[in-house]
């Protein structure tokens, strides 16, 4: 029988052991997508359209054909045709057809023996384009006029009478705000705006991709998800998904933006174009930022009624979002999530998702849980003010507990806002004396978390350490987790234990490593698999003592007799009953296949502290604090380090992040120096606090972190820098010249 | 019988209907009993759902039973990043 | 075309490579050289993952050709560790958890080490400067400031 494993007494959960990749990582062995070379291997460039919309009208590769070096050049002709849905949103972002939707946009690609003659015969690819009126802005693309970005996009959901750039409505909601209204003592209604923020990994998408003529192919990627990679170069190609096998390299940071593809089929397709020869294709950093996938923009308007006690009574959300040319903005998650650490009593959300002349968006940390929270937040805190009210005792009042009815209608399952609460209000950063042009501000913050399809095996090796194959790749230190949580449910040391990410050909199907699963989907899944092995190690020794298997326990690392009535043996160990496995059964490991139930949310709670400079509208943070449940932190260290990476990347949204735009819709701000983030010279310590109300629907209690703190900062700041300066910046980011202007204006 | 709440959105599929009671033991078979009622959510549930059953929400898993004593919620599929 | 042949050092080993005139440094090291370590992020100067000391100067080697490599003293992120012994910042990094994806690690390893040996106590606001030239953006940079001052702190005890 396996230990019973939803106790606090751990031996090495909680622990801050070395991660098992550590050694690789500092060293530079580690291999990330880039890191990969081939014998006979060719190098890709992409030919990009410089118009956000335009018609291509006919594409000349004569001239590039005829260059020294060029191997294969592939255009829209060389894919299949045939495809619906999300596949052919998929297979018309990775290759234009018949129009160019954004300034970026792949038109043809190119294999050549060198990187430098890929690039050359970019070059001397002619594109003639008929240049069409183009829409940048949200809610420009909604009105009377705009030009239509594609015809019959909408889906059932839109009413009619919608412009054809609306491809998405939701609305939901719950008792009646009109009366919730009329029963406020203030009832305020704000307008708020953010901007297009990419991800922002420092790691370009690479990929090295080769196609044989019978349909069988290798790929090594960077990627948060391979089987996602897998299926969806498989649909966008026309191969047999299993023909196809992706191997995940380290990864160099995702947040959401590598959960998909963007240029991987052009390397298979060169390669099948080439007899077969593997094509490395590596992104610029320009071509990250235009072409691959940054969240949405968002339009929104809240209303908001509040008593003078500061009991929320009622409110209203309309948020439109631009997730670029395809359907898939998080619109309905921002409204999900907007109200949820909240009790209000009527709600009503209504949402738009929106085509425009952008690039396909792509998830981004908690995707519209910022967005939405930026509103919601910046509003209860200016009521609050106008109130007199303290905006941390408005949200204590107010807060959601565990088995409310939720903002977006089931009800909570346990949850730990009361506790992460209280934990920020009892913390001293929120007594520390400010002084002139600073100010404080807080805001709480929600995402759900999410489960998925997982496959997890384990396998037991000839000297009784163990190896365990997860499909969710290690972004941020989820190996040490694994080995942390396997090491506890065997009751074996921390060492014995090597944790591989496997590649598709190995496993079932795996989510990628989003939604905050890795922690909590692998671990479940291992959990399984490990139970299951322990199961067949009992049996075994059961088998040498000839005593029932239901007789015998798993204990430290060893089979014993369950009680004294089952008899007198001494404990037989995982060494032991390994190096004898070959005799008494054959190999001992375990499976694990599910979609798990029982994902926990997580909540969160942020104070900052900011000095504006009234002379050039600089807002320096001066302290930041994130205090957010996990459940329970496995490695803690690697849950300080989501709180804290979550935490700056929305510092950088709420300052000085945004996508700027010509007048020809060309992204402006495409390199590092100009999509300016966050730098260590620009920031404080980031202090943190795990609360952990365990999940009870994980064997450890564990809630996935790694969202939830990208959530509470773009409103936290804005609070402060309006506590600091008297001025409400409503549309994001909050930059000097624009908070400089705001203050002049007062 | 199970109750089944749907958002606001749904209203014009439903003849203005939220809690929809179908007979049903498993999501699959109340997906279906709900398409059979309401045609016009065919198209909505092909795009994919998730389904809060007490809280817990996942995408939707066809073999999951439920019963009248489960709380029962659909939502837009979700995801993460 | 043709390549220009190469004779340098590259953590303290001699090595020779053929560079085509348009190589970066940074693809001379990882292409022609097979040291894959350090890592491109932008291209452009302004993320540091590139970052190597050159004749004891640290310079972001996307920013330098591959024949400019010619007669000098290259030190890369494979060259910080002396066999197994790893050096205080590679441990400290690893202690304090300054990584998570671990892709910026290499550069601000050796963007680190550079400013040890020039300021070897520096203070909080010192690395924090010294190291703006080098983006993170998985960490929010606290446990890779605090692992820079603990390995300062170790190195001048054994100093």
């Amino acid at each position: 029988m396996a230990k019973d494993t939803n106790t606090s007494d751990f031996r090495y959960i909680g622990t801050r052991p070395a991660r098992p990749d550590g050694l690789d990582k500092v060293t530079g062995r580690a291999r990330y997508g880039a890191d990969i070379a081939a014998a006979n291997m060719l190098h890709a460039a992409v030919v990009r359209s410089p118009h956000a919309h335009a018609r291509i009208v006919k594409i000349d590769t004569s001239k590039a054909e005829a260059l020294d070096g060029v191997k294969a050049i592939v255009t829209r002709a060389d894919f299949p045709t045939g495809l619906t849905g999300e596949d052919w949103d998929l297979q018309e972002n990775t290759m234009a057809g018949e129009r160019a939707l954004y300034d970026g946009h792949a038109v043809a690609a190119i294999a050549a023996t060198s990187p430098h003659i890929a690039r050359d015969a970019v070059k001397l690819i002619e594109v003639e384009y008929e240049i069409l009126p183009h829409v940048i802005d949200v809610d420009d693309a909604m009105a009377e006029g705009a030009p239509v970005i594609r015809e019959g996009a909408a889906n059932k959901t839109v009413p009619e009478g919608m412009h054809p750039n609306v491809v998405k409505y939701i609305e939901f909601g719950h008792g009646d705000v009109e009366d919730g209204f009329a029963k406020a003592d203030l009832v305020m209604e704000r307008h708020y705006k953010t901007e297009a923020t990419h991800q922002g990994y420092i790691e370009p998408h690479a990929c090295m991709g080769q196609l044989g003529a019978d349909g069988k192919g290798e790929m090594w990627v960077c990627t948060q998800g391979h089987w996602y990679i897998r299926r969806m170069c498989a649909a966008v190609l026309g191969l047999d998904t299993a023909q196809l096998r992706v191997t995940a390299s380290e990864i160099g940071g995702g947040f959401g933006g590598k959960t998909t593809i963007f240029m991987e089929p052009l390397a298979l397709a060169l390669s099948r174009k080439s007899g077969g020869r593997p094509v490395k294709l590596v992104m610029s950093r320009s071509e990250v930022l235009r072409a691959t996938g940054p969240t949405a923009s968002a339009s929104m308007d809240v209303k908001i009624g509040m008593t003078k006690d500061g009991m929320l009574t009622a409110g209203v959300a309309n948020f439109r979002m631009q997730g670029g040319a395809f359907p898939g903005s998080p619109v309905d998650m921002a409204l999900y999530c907007a109200f949820a650490p909240y009790q209000v009593p009527a709600l009503q959300h209504i949402g738009y998702d929106v085509l425009a002349n952008r690039p396909k968006c792509a998830a981004y940390r908690a995707p519209g849980s910022p967005m939405g929270a930026f509103a919601v937040e910046s509003l209860i805190d200016e009521m609050a003010t106008e109130l007199g009210l303290d905006p941390m005792e408005v949200r204590i009042k107010n807060s959601s507990k565990s088995g409310d009815k939720s903002s977006y209608g089931p009800k909570f399952g346990v949850i730990g806002l009361e506790e992460t609460l209280a934990a920020t209000k009892a913390h001293p950063n929120m007594s520390i004396p400010l002084g002139p042009n600073q100010g404080r501000g807080i805001a709480a913050g929600y995402w759900f978390n999410h489960g998925g399809e997982t496959s997890v095996s384990v396998a037991l090796s000839e000297d009784g350490t163990v190896q365990v194959s997860v499909g969710t790749p290690d972004i941020g230190g989820s190996r040490a987790s694994m080995a942390l949580m396997a090491a506890e449910t065997l009751g074996i040391p921390y060492e014995n234990v090597r944790v591989n990410i496997a590649e598709t050909g190995s496993l079932g199907v795996n989510e990628p490593t989003h939604g905050s699963r890795a922690t909590f989907a692998s671990g479940k899944a291992m959990h399984g698999a490990l139970t299951q092995a322990i199961n067949e190690m009992c049996r075994r020794a059961a088998g040498k003592w000839k005593i029932d298997p239901e007789a015998v326990e798993w204990r430290d690392g060893a089979a014993v007799p369950a009680g004294p009535n089952a008899g007198q043996f001494p404990p037989m160990t995982i060494q032991e009953i390994a190096r004898k496995m070959k005799n008494t059964g054959g190999p001992i490991s375990g499976h694990h296949e599910s979609v798990p139930d029982g994902v926990g949310d997580s909540f969160g709670a942020h104070v900052v502290d900011v000095e504006v400079d009234p002379e050039t509208g600089h807002t320096k943070i001066l302290r930041y604090l994130v205090v957010q449940d996990a459940g329970r932190a496995i490695h803690p260290s690697y849950v300080e380090g989501q709180y804290q990476g979550g935490a700056v990347q929305g510092i950088g949204w709420a300052l000085n992040e945004e996508y700027v735009y010509d007048n020809m819709g060309r992204l402006q701000n495409p390199i590092f120096l100009d999509y300016r983030v966050p730098v260590a010279s620009d920031l404080p310590m980031i202090d943190t606090v795990i609360v952990e109300v365990p999940n009870p629907g994980h064997p450890f209690g564990v809630r996935g972190v790694g969202e939830t703190g990208i959530t509470p900062p773009l409103p936290a700041i804005a609070n402060a820098v309006a506590a600091a300066t008297g001025v409400r910046i409503r549309h994001l980011p909050i930059t000097p010249t624009k908070l400089l202007a705001a203050i002049k204006a007062k | 019988m199970v109750t089944v709440n749907l958002w606001s959105g749904l209203r014009r599929f439903t003849d203005g209907e939220l809690a929809i009671q179908v007979e049903a033991q498993t999501i699959g078979d109340m997906l279906e009993a709900l398409v059979g009622k309401y045609p016009g959510l065919g198209p909505i549930f092909d795009d994919g759902i998730s389904v809060a059953i007490d809280g817990d929400v996942m995408p939707a898993d066809m073999s999951k039973s439920i019963s009248s004593e489960n709380e029962i919620f659909l939502l837009q599929q979700m995801k993460g990043g | 075309m043709s390549k220009v042949h190469i004779s340098t050092t590259v953590n303290g080993e001699a090595v020779e490579f053929l560079a085509d005139t348009r190589d970066s440094l940074l693809d001379s090291l990882r292409d022609s050289l097979g040291l894959t370590g350090t890592k491109e992020g932008c291209g452009t100067g302004d993320c540091g993952a590139c970052s190597v000391v050159v004749d004891g100067t640290l310079v972001c080697s996307c920013l330098m050709l591959g024949v400019e490599a010619q007669g000098k003293q290259i030190e890369t992120i494979e060259g910080m560790a002396n066999g197994d012994a790893l050096h205080p910042l590679q441990r400290k990094f690893i202690e304090h958890a300054a990584l998570q994806c671990g892709f910026c690690t290499p550069g601000i390893l050796v963007a680190s080490k550079a400013l040890l040996e020039k300021n070897p106590d520096p203070s909080e606001e010192e690395v924090r400067y010294w190291l703006a030239g080098n983006l993170c953006r998985c960490t929010g940079y606290d446990k890779i400031i605090r692992a820079v001052m603990d390995a300062a702190e170790e190195m001048r005890g054994a100093a």
